[in-house]
């Protein structure tokens, strides 16, 4: 990897950090909120059916965490477990892609 | 409990007469002129002005001329290593050229394209990017910032605080002509983008200065770079 | 090494940063339960009850403000201009870390 994209990795972390810390504040007090008085599918769905707010939100969400979290995971397996080179990368892409999978089937299952 | 040997070595113990105001220089000092002439380490000017006397004391990175037993030695004991991350050559003294390697590195020379027939550069104290120089110029290199870091233990290609802190001042320099290269020479994973902001450099510098600042400066220099398609 | 302010924020952000990265696909796997039936999420959500569950819940959220604390001193860090009272963020995001943590408590 070129010293390049490294620089442009570094970018999209603090990138994806920025929309990720607006997306927990509200999906931290949203589920302050929403546990009280003990949580029901009927009460969240409730809220997410049909609502293009809860998609558009959770969609830009899962994305952001798409990239935040193997960048992220990428210098702790560098430092703590000295795994350099391509192969850690693609298994971090892969990582990647299986975190926006799961997600946006996660956010397709509450609006529809 | 003195470090002896290379990288696989064990501590020694010695028993050294205490006295007021004694340093751990002092106490080094005393071992190896009156216990154990065998014992390698290293010194210069014993005032806190050269950074040679660095040693690794109680598992902190110090300047042994300028710690006072007083604030170490717990029950009268103390821990003497050489300074971390770095190779040791025997007992107390380690190989500084990868430090100085690193320092090349990441550009940290100055390089100018004015003459001896050239007027005199002006470069007024007070501008903000000469002020950002002289908090960072007095690095003597001393190591203790590199054998403070936890990334350079970890990532070996890391070019580590003081490289890093000297290409800022470079950076900053009105004079120098070279940035273009020198923020090349800093991004990427062995360079600035590596620092997980421990903030131990900052915290362990005797001549106080913030290789933390320089190097946040450095990813906002390579950044505007980044973006302005320069890099 | 002796630990100080910066190096012990430094650990509890890269640590609690793996915790999230292993939680988060289970928590994307469970939350698409809701594709299968609102049924089979309320199971889920039973399951969740139990104190051990409810206890890691916690947590996790105390988890996540860490990591957001942690990550807005490092924000700070890097794109502010350099002030000596920065050294003190350290102590501030976990303040807000576990203020977060008591309001989640409280709410449970």
């Amino acid at each position: 990897m070129t010293f390049r994209n490294e620089t442009l990795l570094w970018m999209l972390q603090r990138a994806s950090a920025a929309v990720l810390v607006l997306c927990v504040v509200v999906h931290l007090a949203t589920m302050i909120y929403a546990i009280r008085g003990g949580l029901s599918a009927a009460e969240i769905l409730g809220r997410t059916r049909g609502s293009y707010g809860w998609l558009a939100f959770y969609s830009v969400f899962v994305l952001a965490c798409a990239v935040h979290v193997p960048i992220g995971m990428r210098a702790v397996l560098t430092e703590w477990l000295a795994w350099r080179g391509s192969s850690r990368d693609i298994a971090l892409a892969v990582f990647a892609a299986l975190l926006a999978a799961l997600g946006m089937r996660a956010v397709m299952g509450v609006f529809l | 409990m003195v470090w002896r040997g290379t990288a696989d070595g064990s501590f020694q113990t010695f028993e050294v007469p205490r006295y007021a105001s004694q340093t751990v220089l002092d106490v080094v000092t005393h071992i190896q002129r009156a216990l154990d002439p065998t014992l390698a380490y290293r010194y210069a000017c014993r005032v806190g002005m050269c950074g040679t006397c660095a040693m690794t004391v109680n598992g902190v990175a110090r300047w042994t001329c300028r710690t006072h037993i007083d604030k170490v030695a717990k029950d009268g004991a103390l821990e003497i290593a050489p300074l971390r991350n770095l190779p040791v050559i025997r007992d107390l003294v380690t190989d500084m050229g990868e430090f100085f390697d690193k320092w090349a590195k990441a550009r940290g020379r100055f390089e100018g394209t004015a003459t001896r027939k050239d007027d005199f550069a002006n470069v007024t104290p007070q501008s903000a990017a000469r002020v950002q120089v002289d908090a960072a110029i007095e690095c003597i290199g001393c190591g203790v910032c590199y054998a403070s870091c936890d990334v350079v233990t970890w990532n070996r290609d890391y070019l580590g605080p003081a490289a890093l802190n000297r290409a800022w001042t470079l950076l900053n320099d009105a004079r120098d002509t070279a940035n273009a290269e020198r923020l090349r020479a800093v991004a990427g994973d062995a360079g600035c983008h590596a620092c997980h902001t421990h903030v131990s450099c900052t915290e362990r510098c005797p001549k106080h200065i913030a290789p933390t600042a320089g190097i946040a400066g450095l990813k906002r220099a390579v950044v505007k770079a980044a973006l302005r398609g320069e890099l | 090494m002796r630990g100080h302010a910066g190096s012990w924020a430094a650990l509890v952000h890269r640590l609690s940063g793996i915790a999230l990265a292993l939680f988060l696909p289970v928590h994307f796997w469970a939350i698409g339960h809701t594709l299968e039936s609102a049924a089979s999420f309320d199971a889920l959500l039973e399951w969740t009850n139990r104190p051990l569950v409810k206890f890691a819940e916690w947590g996790i959220v105390v988890l996540l403000a860490a990591h957001l604390a942690g990550g807005l001193r490092i924000l700070a860090l890097e794109f502010l201009p350099w002030r000596d009272w920065h050294k003190g963020l350290a102590a501030a995001a976990t303040g807000v870390a576990l203020a977060v943590g008591l309001a989640f408590a409280l709410a449970l």
